[in-house]
């Protein structure tokens, strides 16, 4: 700026301040109140007002922490009495094909469950994965601002949509198709894997977008001006970066799975046979439980060790929350 | 290291003090120090000035002074307030801060109107009579020079103010409460020339009434409307004087530097 | 291949797992509201299900899904907001604000069988509450309590800590400053979580088979005492909602016309959702507005 300008400027504001000239008012009653130094040692209206409030909110989060630990404790309680009361095998019950708890204790065995969860949790991330990875990709590096907001919208309504519709989806849909091509009653872990598949996309993909997202923007300018292709800096910089993030949004994907109980069950069979193929009945853990509960006896062996799935269930939601906590640890490294 | 020991600094009779600190150290984290041993004396009816460079502890020193550091730091020494200690566990904070004001530096009005903003925290006190509100109202933004502009908006929202507008109902509202020392931390950094000169205006004029400190970082504000002015530097008051004093014949070698460096 | 087919081959890739996605996207919501919609009549909202016959409606479902919404939100609200306040407000960084986050993130992780099934345990068998409104409200409590929490614990985050400084500066409580000023300004975060967990709610069934139960009970909707067993303000009766008839009508199979009843009461839940995920945005941006009104 030339002297001149400066000089300029100073006018300039030096009007300003002339033109609103602040009129000076006589200060009246307002002025200092006396202090009145006991009531700064006295407890007042506040205080209490601070005790009772935050009384409040532990109270919340005191109530929360017991339902938690009720939740924990009761399905605990119930789920080991299988094992410390009646004597179930804890090998037998995780290695057995044999499900007929009304039987007797020789007969727990839940691993058809077991398979059958872990498979249809495992396929559907599997096959859920590229498809949610694509088009977080898509929304984050190559869509439009407009069309990548169309189809967050889109996906936060399919995650919104309730599990009940999804089965039924499935079952008039999936089952009919599965059942045409393969014969057979078309129930099973493939309906049930495709049925998952379409749950967990959108939450795969959701979590996907959040994690491609937090790759600083510069880490890509910085690759682009080094004159890699668009190709290789998602290959090489973006997907690298978030690379732990996307595997925490595929591990929450499948405890949605995992967990998922009605449209499972609507959809998969419920016959509690080892699932030499995809497309023959089964039963999950949840679905087993879904089914079954209504027709056993509270205290009954037949109950516990339904209980006993849903401690299994109740176990495994706990290692996915480790699992995921593990792998954000490992990338704050 | 330098020699951060105090080169000069003013005392007051008792019956001037309107605030004291004795030894005042603050800790954050419970081990970060980051004030020393301050010892300062605040007089009545007067504006004291708190310079130094970004980082030396003017804010955290302000702050300690009605307990908006609670929280965050560690505050040991003594804050006399009438002849009372009120850096004490048993002090009722609420009750302190009622007497003892805060502007910060960006201007923060709630988002309700005018008239809400500045009686918020007298009906939040029990004050129901509306005839006493509306005149607190109506005194609080003449003081802060701000009735005229307002008047006859008071009911709508605080946020379509200007920011200078703004800042100076937050003065309002800190008024209304009848405090008897008002802290200011930068209160016109983030205004323009104009807002910044109204301000200053009003805080002259202020001085009729309450004692002032205010954090500022604009050499030529200290000089303009402050009578007194700390040095602080590293978190160490090194000196304090009259402002005409510490502008034109500082003791110290380095508020000496700092003050040319900030001017030239 | 060289750098640039591979760049082609990858953007070419893309593109197409995302054009399948996008038709079945497309196909999934198509499907629900083409196959629904036509079934979705004033009357098939207003008359009562039918066990065995077709031509039933779902008047006393969709009343109770709106009632144990309501009433979930009513008890689960003044839960999550303490504890969110908790979070955002009081709690200091150590080891107990640690573990309590986990315990809340276990508790949003569960798979919501478990928490219908503690709900049967708890509610329905020890406190002998039987398969009723009130098991069902508090069960749907604990599935929306987690997500609620961490909803308006963010809201909460976004004031910004200047409004609270101003409050403290003024002499307020921390509690008058928090309920004063942090969560007024809070307030369009906060209805837009409370509208999205509506729309989980209302879309539930696992917590509920074993809580409100599957079957309905005579309901009379002229009786306004809540302590009357045929009042449809009474907690203590049975009640399916709309997800759970979904789900029994096409597991038992007795009615004839359960795949259009299931289509229609599918494609309801849909644009209740679709209704909850824009009201949410809607009325957040409205209330955000208006509390920043520059006016
Ligand atoms: N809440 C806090 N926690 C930890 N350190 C802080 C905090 N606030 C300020 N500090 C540190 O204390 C020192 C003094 O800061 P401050 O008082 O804000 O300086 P000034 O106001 O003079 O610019 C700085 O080093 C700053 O980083
Ligand atoms: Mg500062």
């Amino acid at each position: 700026m030339s002297k001149k300008d400066t000089e300029n400027l100073k006018d300039v504001v030096n009007q300003a301040i002339d033109s609103q000239q602040v009129v000076h008012v006589k200060l009246k009653d307002i002025g200092q109140k006396d202090v009145d130094i006991d009531k700064l040692t006295r407890p007042s209206k506040e205080t209490h007002q601070e005790y009772w409030g935050r009384g409040l909110s532990y109270l919340a989060i005191g109530l929360i922490i017991l339902l938690v630990g009720s939740i924990i404790g009761f399905v605990g309680i119930h789920g080991l009495a299988t094992f410390f009361r009646d004597h179930v095998n804890l090998w037998q019950f995780l290695s057995s094909t044999d499900w007929d708890p009304t039987s007797g204790p020789n007969h727990v065995g839940a691993l058809v469950m077991i398979v059958t969860s872990f498979l249809v949790t495992l396929l559907s991330a599997l096959v859920a994965t590229p498809f949610a990875v694509a088009v977080a990709l898509f929304m984050t590096e190559y869509a439009s601002k407009k069309a990548a907001s169309f189809l967050q919208s889109i996906i936060e309504l399919l995650v919104g949509i309730p599990s009940v519709v999804y089965g039924f989806l499935g079952l008039t849909l999936v089952v009919p198709v599965i059942r045409a091509i393969f014969g057979g009653t078309g129930f099973g872990i493939l309906a049930g894997m495709l049925v998952l598949f379409v749950m967990v996309l959108p939450t795969i993909t959701s979590l996907t977008v959040d994690a491609l997202n937090a790759v600083p923007k510069h880490f890509r300018q910085a690759s682009a001006a080094l004159g890699a292709t668009h190709w290789q800096t998602i290959a090489r910089v973006v997907l690298k970066v978030a690379t732990p993030r996307i595997l925490t949004a595929v591990i929450f994907g499948m405890a949605r799975a995992f967990g998922e109980a009605l449209a499972v069950q609507m959809v998969i069979g419920n016959a509690v046979l080892m699932p030499y193929n995809l497309v023959t009945p089964s039963s999950t853990l949840t679905s087993q439980l879904t089914t079954q509960i209504g027709n056993t006896v509270m205290g009954t062996l037949a109950n516990n060790a339904l209980w006993s799935l849903a401690l299994l269930l109740l176990v495994m939601s706990l290692f996915f929350n480790i699992l995921v906590r593990m792998i954000g640890k490992k990338g704050a490294k | 290291m330098e020699n951060l020991s105090p080169a000069f600094i003013t005392t007051f009779e008792a019956s001037e003090r309107a605030l004291t600190t004795e030894h005042l150290d603050v800790l954050y984290g419970g081990t970060i120090q980051k004030l020393f041993d301050t010892s300062l004396q605040f007089k009545k009816n007067s504006i004291t000035a708190l310079i130094g460079a970004s980082g030396s502890g003017k804010s955290t020193f302000l702050r300690s002074l009605n307990r908006m550091n609670d929280t965050v730091a560690t505050v040991n020494g003594k804050i006399m307030f009438h002849g009372l200690n009120v850096n004490q566990a048993n002090i009722n904070v609420y009750e302190l801060r009622k007497s003892i004001g805060m502007v910060f530096q960006k201007p923060n009005p709630f988002p309700k109107s005018i008239y809400d903003n500045i009686t918020y925290a007298l009906r939040a006190d029990g004050e129901k009579n509306q005839q006493k509100l509306a005149t607190i109202v109506e005194e609080s933004l003449r003081a802060a020079a701000l009735w005229d502009e307002v008047k006859d908006k008071l009911n709508q929202s605080a946020l379509a103010l200007s920011g200078g507008q703004q800042q100076r109902l937050c003065i309002a509202r800190a008024l209304a409460l009848r405090p008897e020392i008002i802290l200011l931390d930068e209160p016109a950094s983030a205004l323009d020339p104009v807002s910044t000169s109204k301000l200053e205006d009003t805080l002259k004029q202020l001085r009729e009434k309450y004692t002032m400190v205010m954090v500022t970082h604009n050499m030529q504000q200290a000089a303009r409307i402050s009578d007194y002015t700390a040095f602080f530097h590293l978190g160490h008051a090194i000196e304090y004087d009259t402002t005409t004093n510490i502008f034109t014949n500082p003791q110290g070698a380095i508020t000496e530097a700092y003050i040319q460096g900030s001017f030239g | 291949m060289t750098e640039h087919q591979k760049d082609r081959f990858a953007t070419g890739v893309i593109y197409f797992l995302v054009g399948i996605v996008v038709i079945l996207l497309a196909g999934i919501l198509g499907n629900i509201l083409i196959n629904g919609l036509p079934h979705l009549s004033w009357h098939f909202l207003t008359s009562e299900s039918s066990d065995f016959q077709a031509g039933g409606g779902v008047r006393d479902q969709l009343f109770n899904s709106v009632y144990l919404l309501v009433l979930t939100t009513i008890i689960s609200l003044p839960i999550a907001l303490g504890a969110a306040i908790y979070l955002s407000e009081y709690a200091r960084d150590n080891w107990i604000t640690h573990l309590i986050r986990s315990t809340i993130e276990i508790l949003s992780s569960l798979p919501s069988i478990v928490v219908g099934l503690f709900g049967y345990l708890l509610f329905v068998v020890q406190f002998g509450f039987g398969f009723s409104i009130l098991s069902g409200a508090l069960a749907l409590t604990f599935f929306n309590l987690p997500i609620l929490t961490s909803n308006i614990e963010e809201s909460l985050k976004g004031v910004s800590a200047t409004q609270r400084e101003a409050g403290l500066a003024l002499g307020l409580s921390n509690w008058k400053t928090i309920r004063g000023i942090v969560v007024p300004a809070a307030l369009p975060g906060i209805i837009t979580g409370v509208v999205l967990s509506g729309g989980r709610i209302f879309g539930e069934a696992a917590t509920l088979i074993y809580t409100a139960g599957q079957s309905g009970s005579l309901v009379d909707y002229h009786n306004w005492n809540p302590l009357s067993p045929t009042s449809f303000l009474n907690v203590m009766r049975p009640a399916e909602t709309l997800a759970v008839h979904i789900w029994k009508v096409n597991t038992e199979g007795i009615i004839s016309d359960a795949t259009a009843v299931s289509a229609a009461t599918g494609a309801l839940l849909v644009l209740v959702v679709i209704i909850f995920n824009l009201s949410a945005r809607y009325f957040g941006n409205k209330l955000y507005q208006k509390l920043t009104a520059a006016k």
